[in-house]
């Protein structure tokens, strides 16, 4: 067995060592770069990210972990559906919905396969509600959701245990970014809100968020 | 187990494009599928690659991603002589600008880390107008995600692994936005690709000449 309390020490000691320097200021750019950890530094655990840590509580975290995303990507795969249904969009952005629908759905199924692979249960898919207006108000929706999803992906990645849910957590954080830089390039947004460096979000604020979409 | 089921991989840009993606989708895709297992004996070997086989710790990591930083803020650079259009002179510029502070938040986070960052190889590329620009710029962006979302799994700093997580998500959009102006989907895959450093070498090799 793998001395891990070694590695741990090891972890916490580089990070002790990052945050010190993290505080000590220097290059506007290092600064940027720093703060897009966010907060994630005050709440640490001694546990290291890719330290394969065999505990149930790792195993549970990542459960919990992957059930958040699951509600975050039926909620997604909803909107879309509704979308779609809705007629609202035509031509290339109806095609556009039905491409990111069909992707939110895989999503959904592969992480709802992973959490059972855990031993976990999948949660239920909420009953959702979206106000579907008029083209723009779809379009400004989907920015928004998507913005959030990639936002979401990002601030629980350091969270994650596993290296094998991180690598598949990555491969949907950055498909999720795809979609929020192409919907907000339709509206007329920067595709790159956060600059060089997107901003995390957590997942208070994300559930807060998406809580006027869900009915049940 | 071995990372054989790379070592096809033709290295040539467009080969790394359409190849890597579809394939390592679909690794990714077997993987949920067959679940995660935890342990350091089961890894699969998709998901650290190279970076954990020889033992990259996070300054080396950083070093890699440096280098590709270096690359893409040169390539943006160097299109300004292009003559691009107005729309695609106005993401170059800004795509470019991203990339220096990527090249100057790495170097800086390596010198606080006690590493040395690397310096910058001499580059060039294949481009010579607008067209051949966005071809080379999907293919550098995509890349990039991929060496990132390999990366990743193998990072130990927590800080670290959040600061590169704001790195890729960036570098997705501005692989979507390039995708979008040459008429393509912006995201052609439910799952991105995961690339190890051998592949991303193998792609960017032929652009760099010392």
């Amino acid at each position: 067995m793998p001395d891990t309390s070694t590695i741990q020490a090891d972890g916490a000691a580089s990070r002790r060592r990052f945050l010190t320097l993290a505080g000590g200021g220097g290059m506007a750019a290092a600064t940027a770069f720093l703060a897009a950890c966010g907060d994630s530094g005050k709440t640490m655990s001694t546990a290291s990210t890719a330290a394969a840590t065999t505990t149930k509580a790792a195993v549970d975290g990542d459960i919990a972990i992957l059930n958040y995303a699951l509600t975050l990507e039926h909620l997604e795969a909803d909107f879309y559906a509704k979308v779609i249904a809705s007629g609202l969009l035509k031509g290339a952005e109806q095609d556009f919905a039905k491409r990111v629908g069909d992707t939110e759905r895989q999503h959904v199924e592969a992480i709802a396969a992973t959490v059972k692979k855990l031993g976990g249960t999948p949660v239920a898919a909420p009953m959702s509600k979206f106000p579907l207006d008029n083209r723009l108000a779809v379009l400004k929706l989907a920015a928004v959701v998507e913005n959030l999803g990639a936002a979401a992906y990002l601030g629980k990645a350091p969270e994650i245990k596993s290296p094998e849910v991180l690598a598949a957590a990555l491969s949907i954080h950055s498909v999720e970014a795809r979609h929020a830089a192409a919907l907000n390039r339709l509206l007329g947004k920067s595709p790159t809100p956060d600059g060089a460096f997107a901003k995390p979000a957590s997942e208070q604020d994300v559930l807060a968020a998406v809580q006027p979409f869900i009915v049940s | 187990m071995s990372t054989t089921h790379h070592t096809d991989l033709v290295p040539e840009l467009a080969a790394v494009e359409v190849q890597g993606v579809s394939r390592q989708a679909f690794l990714v895709r077997g993987a949920l599928a067959a679940g995660a297992v935890y342990g350091t004996t089961m890894i699969s070997p998709f998901v650290r690659g190279a970076f954990a086989a020889e033992g990259m710790g996070d300054v080396d990591i950083l070093n890699f991603a440096l280098t590709l930083e270096y690359l893409e803020a040169d390539f943006y650079r160097r299109a300004r002589k292009l003559g691009l259009s107005h729309e695609v002179a106005k993401v170059a510029r800004s795509f470019g600008d991203a990339e220096q502070q990527h090249v100057d938040a790495l170097a800086a986070t390596i010198k606080k880390l006690g590493g040395t960052p690397v310096a910058s190889p001499k580059f060039s590329f294949p481009m010579k107008d607008e067209k051949s620009f966005l071809k080379l710029a999907q293919t550098l962006e995509d890349t990039g995600v991929s060496a990132y979302n390999g990366a990743g799994p193998a990072i130990t700093s927590k800080e670290v692994l959040a600061a590169a997580g704001s790195i890729v998500q960036v570098e997705a959009r501005h692989a979507a936005v390039i995708r979008q102006l040459r008429g393509n989907v912006p995201a052609p895959d439910a799952f991105d690709a995961s690339l190890d450093t051998k592949q991303v070498l193998a792609a960017v090799k032929p652009l760099i000449r010392s």
